[in-house]
């Protein structure tokens, strides 16, 4: 490059200042959702938000920090079996949803001291262990009464529309949140730190990341934003039987979202996630063959298109909504950082 | 005595986990990767020496004639359609690849055969079940005695086949460096395919097994990935004979777990892979996990 020419960093382009906006503006008017909506859309967005949070939350541990866990679903069940816990102890029930979340991110710091010295395959099948254990421990406590399991009775304070509505807002309210957090973490020093972790360790170690802390960080989060989407399945079925909620299908439902959706992408997993929401309405009741579609196209999607469709989108078009990287600009050319 | 009993059974229980484990730390050590539809190409293998002996009447024992060629031509496909493009999009691909495929599979065979459990035993006769007794307490099982010594044969047999034919000198030389071995006439494509060859027959034969002496479902295959990728990592990095030691401790845990309380079967296997997995950790230094060919002498 000559020297006269000017460089900068761009990290805002009037297209993701307008679409952060539209963004905020979308999440009002669904704030407002329970006083426009029938209950029957309520429970298919609070479903939705639940999506958005387990395809967000995988993507920050695959997509950013390299960390590819097919045992996610220790922490969703872990969040039910702790909002049971704690409602049962009489605290009320929806600070007790955000609570086990909690407590469940606190769980997750011990298990990060074991589970992130793994690497690539054995991190993989080294979480399911985790969640195989965590199924096991939750069967031995008598209030769950084994594979039978329990419900969470105190939800029946509520009448049905009050209940409908505060499961709503405070699914949405979580989701908000979680991707709120991620976007200012991907943006931060940090989320440059996550990213040079994942693309070579040693590498990142040798510049001065601190790479235990800083994963640790995206794992503990990861783990949090699972066990709350977890905690909320429950407040929207009420029955918790732990063989639904530690099924290693919950993590096959992430890996589909974020694949399909883009690996390691911010807007992707989201996009992802809607997919995922429509697919299920449209093939759901087919049952077996859903899961094997399910299965193929993650699988597909692996082999031939690695960062899914907002990476095709990206590729293409440089579409970048929610922007969490920095791009060099030099006169016209242009190179991502 | 009871105790004893438990000892001896978990003894022979961790042949099948060797067994099972072998084919996962040899690919592993190989190619660098962790097959996740590994528990689900043995339960695939399981099922079709159940559809050969229930439709065709062929005993198992022969069926394996067909089914284990079968499973390494999976192997030796796996690797050339998925495996290998993986491997060349970066470390985490080929897990996610492979658990997708191990979706497809699970719910084909779900498709296909619906929730029921399956076993082999009926199709074996008493085979299943006629023992040995060694005191009043301590019976041994004639099957579990053979599934111990087809682990020590086929552990045995692939140690010495690494260490002396040519093609396991081609193998250990591509784990080494896939890149160089091109230098010396070596194709790695086919050395690695073929590595993907046997480690499924070693696959099917752990899926007859297990359908032999236990029971089997569609969705059998996650645990039998999980006993296995434990008895490798209790195994370690040494050799082979590592992954029979692996599968043999988490035998016993679980069986002395099961001793302990109805609950401790999976457990105490649980515990004692975490115990393992803590002292190689944070006592040990950071070495390999599972079976290294790179650092083995032969």
């Amino acid at each position: 490059m000559s020297q006269g020419r000017a460089i900068r960093v761009e990290r805002w382009t009037g297209l993701s200042i307008g679409s952060v906006a539209f963004a905020l503006a979308l999440i009002g008017a669904l704030a407002a959702g329970p006083l426009l909506f029938d209950a029957n859309a309520i429970d298919k967005l609070t479903t939705l938000f639940i999506y958005i949070i387990l395809a967000v939350t995988w993507n920050a541990l695959a997509g950013y920090g390299g960390l590819v866990s097919i045992g996610q679903q220790a922490f969703f069940g872990l969040g039910a079996y702790g909002a049971v816990r704690l409602a049962n102890a009489g605290i009320s029930v929806y600070p007790a949803l955000v609570l086990a979340a909690l407590l469940v991110g606190v769980l997750a710091l011990p298990i990060s001291a074991f589970m992130l010295r793994l690497k690539g395959g054995e991190f993989a099948i080294g979480m399911w262990v985790v969640a195989a254990l965590a199924h096991l421990l939750v069967n031995l406590d008598t209030l769950v009464r084994g594979e039978t399991g329990t419900s969470l009775i105190a939800l029946n304070a509520y009448g049905a529309e009050t209940r409908h509505a505060l499961t709503y807002w405070t699914a949405l309210g979580g989701m908000v949140a979680l991707i709120g957090v991620l976007f200012a973490l991907l943006r931060s020093p940090l989320g440059a730190a996550i990213q040079a972790i994942r693309d070579n360790e040693d590498a990142a170690a040798a510049v001065g990341v601190r790479v235990m802390r800083t994963k640790r960080i995206i794992f503990v989060l990861a783990a949090i934003g699972v066990a709350l989407a977890g905690a909320l399945w429950l407040a929207t079925t009420i029955t918790f039987q732990p063989k639904t909620y530690f099924s290693v299908q919950w993590t096959a439902y992430m890996i589909f979202m974020v694949l399909v959706g883009g690996l390691g992408t911010f807007e992707g997993p989201i996009l992802g996630a809607i997919l995922f929401f429509a697919i299920e309405a449209w093939f759901g009741a087919t049952g077996v063959w859903y899961l094997v579609g399910l299965g193929g196209a993650a699988l597909l999607f692996a082999l031939f298109l690695p960062k899914g469709l907002w990476g095709w989108v990206d590729n293409r078009l440089g579409l970048r909504l929610l922007p969490v990287g920095r791009w060099l600009r030099i006169d016209e050319g242009e190179t991502r950082s | 005595m009871i105790w004893l009993n438990q000892i001896v059974q978990g003894v022979l229980l961790g042949g099948y986990y060797a067994l099972i484990a072998c084919g996962l730390s040899f690919m592993f050590s190989v190619m660098g990767i962790i097959n996740i539809a590994h528990g689900s190409l043995a339960i695939l293998a399981a099922f079709a020496l159940f559809v050969l002996a229930d439709r065709f009447a062929i005993s198992p024992f022969l069926g394996l004639i067909l089914v284990l060629p079968a499973m390494a031509a999976i192997g030796w496909a796996l690797q050339r359609a998925i495996l290998e493009r993986s491997m060349r999009a970066g470390l985490l691909v080929p897990i996610l690849s492979t658990f997708g495929l191990s979706i497809v599979i699970d719910n084909l065979l779900f498709e296909q055969f619906g929730a029921d459990t399956r076993s082999l035993a009926p199709y074996i006769g008493s085979f299943s079940y006629d023992s040995w007794s060694i005191t009043d307490d301590i019976d041994i099982g004639q099957l579990s005695a053979l599934i111990f010594a087809t682990a020590v044969v086929l552990l045995g047999g692939l140690q010495l086949f690494l260490s002396y034919t040519p093609l396991g000198r081609a193998i250990r030389a591509t784990a080494e460096d896939p890149d160089t071995v091109g230098l010396v006439g070596i194709n790695a494509r086919r050395v690695n395919a073929t590595a993907a060859a046997i480690a499924m027959a070693t696959v099917g034969l752990a899926g007859a097994a297990l359908a032999m002496r236990a029971t089997f479902d569609p969705y059998a295959g996650a645990p039998q990935l999980i006993f296995a990728f434990e008895a490798a990592v209790i195994g370690g990095a040494g050799s082979l004979w590592g992954t029979l030691i692996g599968g043999v401790v988490l035998g016993v845990a679980q069986n002395i777990g099961a001793q302990i309380n109805p609950q401790g079967f999976f457990i105490a296997g649980h515990a004692i892979f975490l115990a393992v997995l803590f002292g190689r950790l944070f006592l040990g230094g950071r070495g390999a996990l599972i079976l290294n060919l790179r650092r083995r002498r032969a």
